[in-house]
C-alpha cells in the first residue's frame, strides 16, 4: 500500500509517498530533505502541526502581539489551543520571544510572542 | 525649504528597503535614510504573522515580525537613520525628493535612490465582477491587517477568490478566528499558490479548492449576501449552466499584486509592462542613472527571503556606483520565449556573473531551461518542478 503526502516543511512543497504495510512503515521517495522524510512519516502516525494567532493586549501601543507554539501541537488539538489563547489577555510590555502561555493545555507547547508591544 | 543631501535616499521601509539599508552601511555608505509611510518599519511583514519565512535567508522559519525584527534590529545597531510616517510625493531626474512628515514638508538631494516600494493588491475593480457593491468584500491583506493588526474581525462565513498565498493563509486564519470559510475559486485550472499552502491552509481545515471557477455575480444591499460561482471554459469565459449561489457575508480576493510604481514614474523610469516594475539592468539600475529597484516594486517574488536577497545584491551595485567603480555598458537584453512571461535583469553587459529571475507561465514537471545565444544553447538547467504562481 502506499499513500502520498505534499510536504509543507518549505515552500518546496516536496511530493512524498511512503510505502507501507499494516503499522509497518516501508520506504519513503520524494522527499528533497530528511526533515521532509521525518514529515511524512509522523503525518502516517499523528500529523502534527504549529500554530500562529495573536493575543490581546492591554496598555500596548497597539491592540494585539502575535504569538507563535514554539512546538508542533497535535492537528485535532489546534481549535481546543485556539480557544484557549482568545481568552487570554497580557499587560504591555511584552517583549518578542516571552512565554505567553507555558505548557499549553498539558501539550508540552509554550505560546510565545512574535513581536515587542511596548507600554504606552 | 532646507534641502539636505544624501548618498542614498531608501524609499521604503519594508523587507527590501531594510535588506537594502543594512548592506549598503556594511558597505561603509553612511549618509543614508530610509522614508516609510506608515508608522512602523517591517512594512507588509508586520501583519504576516504565520511562520514559513526565512527557511533560506537564515536557514531557519520565523514568522513576518520575527524575519521583519532580524532587519531592524540591524538598523538600530547601525544607528540608520529612518523617518517614519513620512510619505515621499515626488522624485525628480536629477533626484530630489520630496515628502511629506508630521515634521512638515521634507526635501533631499540624493546621490543615488532605491526604489523599495514593494506592491499593492489587485482589488475588485481591477478585475471587474459585475454585481452589487456591498460591503464585506476585501482584498487578503486588507482582511489581514484587520485581523492581526487591528483586532477587528471582517464576517461570519466568508468565500475566497484567488489561490494565492495569502488567500489561502487568512483562509486558515479567519477558520482559526472561527469564520466558517465556504470554499476557495481559482479561475485557472491550476492552483497559484504553494502546494504546501494548499496543504496545511486548506486541506488541513477541509475547506474546498475549486480550480476553473470565477465569481459572476454579486448580490446584497448594504451588506454582502451571497456570490455566484461558475465554472470556466478554457477562454476564461464562464459556462452557463454551471452557476452555483454561495451565501456569505464576506469575500476576499486574493487575485495578484501589482508593483507600487507611481512614484518611479515621477522621475522618468521606464517599466516592464509583464512585470509592472522597472526596466533595470545587471545592477538593479533603471533607466535613470543612480536610480535602482528591488523586492516586489521591481518583480513580485514568492518569498521574502529572494525580496531581502536581492536588495542586499542591488545595494552592492548602489554602493559599487557610488564608489565610483564604473559599470560595464549593459546592452545586451534577455529576451524570453513564449513559455516564460518575463526575465529579470532586461538588460546584461555580459562581462561578469548575473543572477536571472524569471517566471513561466505554466506549471510544469521535469523540464528544462536553455539559455540560447545567437541560437546556440549555452546554459541547460534541469529542474524537477516549475510552479507558476500569482
Amino acid at each position: 500500500m502506499k499513500k502520498n503526502f505534499t510536504c509543507i516543511i518549505c515552500p518546496n512543497s516536496c511530493d512524498i509517498e511512503v510505502m507501507f504495510e499494516g503499522n509497518a512503515i516501508g520506504t519513503v521517495n520524494g522527499a528533497s530533505c530528511s526533515k521532509g522524510i521525518e514529515y511524512a512519516k509522523n503525518e502516517m502516525v499523528h500529523p502534527m502541526r504549529t500554530i500562529t494567532t495573536s493575543v490581546f493586549v492591554q496598555q500596548g501601543i497597539v491592540p494585539l502581539v502575535s504569538v507563535k507554539l514554539d512546538t508542533p501541537i497535535p492537528k485535532e488539538k489546534i481549535f481546543e489551543v485556539m480557544k484557549f489563547i482568545r481568552d487570554i489577555k497580557v499587560t504591555a510590555p511584552v517583549i518578542s520571544g516571552q512565554i505567553i502561555i507555558a505548557n499549553i493545555l498539558g501539550l508540552k507547547s509554550n505560546v510565545v510572542a512574535t513581536k515587542t508591544v511596548e507600554k504606552v | 525649504m532646507n534641502t539636505m543631501d544624501k548618498d542614498v535616499i531608501i524609499i521604503g521601509g519594508g523587507p527590501a528597503g531594510l535588506a537594502a539599508a543594512v548592506e549598503l552601511k556594511k558597505r561603509g555608505i553612511h549618509n543614508i535614510v530610509i522614508l516609510e509611510r506608515e508608522k512602523y518599519l517591517g512594512g507588509i511583514l508586520r501583519q504576516c504573522i504565520h511562520d514559513g519565512f526565512g527557511l533560506k535567508r537564515f536557514k531557519e522559519t520565523l514568522t513576518g515580525p520575527e524575519y521583519a525584527q532580524r532587519f531592524i534590529d540591524d538598523i538600530q545597531k547601525f544607528n540608520i537613520l529612518y523617518i517614519t510616517e513620512a510619505t515621499v510625493i515626488e522624485i525628480t531626474p536629477d533626484k530630489i525628493v520630496t515628502a511629506v512628515s508630521r515634521n512638515g514638508l521634507l526635501q533631499y538631494r540624493a546621490k543615488a535612490i532605491v526604489l523599495t516600494m514593494g506592491c499593492r493588491e489587485r482589488t475588485r475593480g481591477a478585475i471587474g465582477i459585475p454585481g452589487s457593491r456591498p460591503a464585506g468584500i476585501y482584498t487578503a491583506g486588507v482582511a489581514q491587517s484587520f485581523i492581526n493588526l487591528h483586532n477587528m474581525m471582517i464576517g461570519k462565513e466568508a468565500v475566497i477568490l484567488g489561490s494565492g498565498d495569502i488567500g489561502m493563509i487568512m483562509a486558515r486564519r479567519l477558520t482559526l478566528e472561527g469564520v466558517k470559510v465556504k470554499a476557495v475559486f481559482e479561475v485557472m485550472p491550476y492552483p497559484s499558490g504553494l502546494p504546501r499552502n494548499i496543504e496545511q491552509c486548506l486541506n488541513d481545515y477541509n475547506i474546498p479548492l475549486y480550480v476553473s471557477h470565477t465569481v459572476t455575480n454579486i448580490k446584497g444591499r448594504g451588506r454582502l449576501e451571497s456570490v455566484t460561482v461558475a465554472q470556466v471554459d478554457e477562454q476564461m469565459n464562464a459556462i452557463a449552466g454551471t452557476e452555483k449561489e454561495y451565501k456569505c457575508d464576506t469575500m476576499i480576493l486574493s487575485v495578484g499584486l501589482i508593483p507600487e510604481n507611481e512614484l518611479s514614474l515621477t522621475c522618468g523610469v521606464n517599466l516592464d509592462k509583464h512585470t509592472k516594475g522597472a526596466l533595470v539592468d545587471e545592477h538593479y539600475q533603471t533607466n535613470v542613472p543612480g536610480i535602482f529597484a528591488a523586492g516586489n516594486v521591481l518583480q513580485v517574488h514568492d518569498l521574502v527571503d529572494f525580496v531581502s536577497m536581492e536588495a542586499e545584491h542591488m545595494a552592492d551595485s548602489v554602493a559599487s556606483y557610488l564608489y565610483q567603480e564604473g559599470f560595464p555598458p549593459s546592452h545586451i537584453s534577455i529576451i524570453p520565449d513564449d513559455s516564460v512571461g518575463y526575465v529579470l535583469p532586461q538588460y546584461i553587459s555580459g562581462e561578469i556573473d548575473v543572477v536571472c529571475s524569471f517566471r513561466v507561465k505554466k506549471p510544469a514537471k521535469k523540464c528544462a531551461i536553455y539559455v540560447l545565444q545567437d541560437g546556440k544553447v549555452i546554459i541547460t538547467k534541469k529542474l524537477k518542478m516549475l510552479f507558476r504562481q500569482r
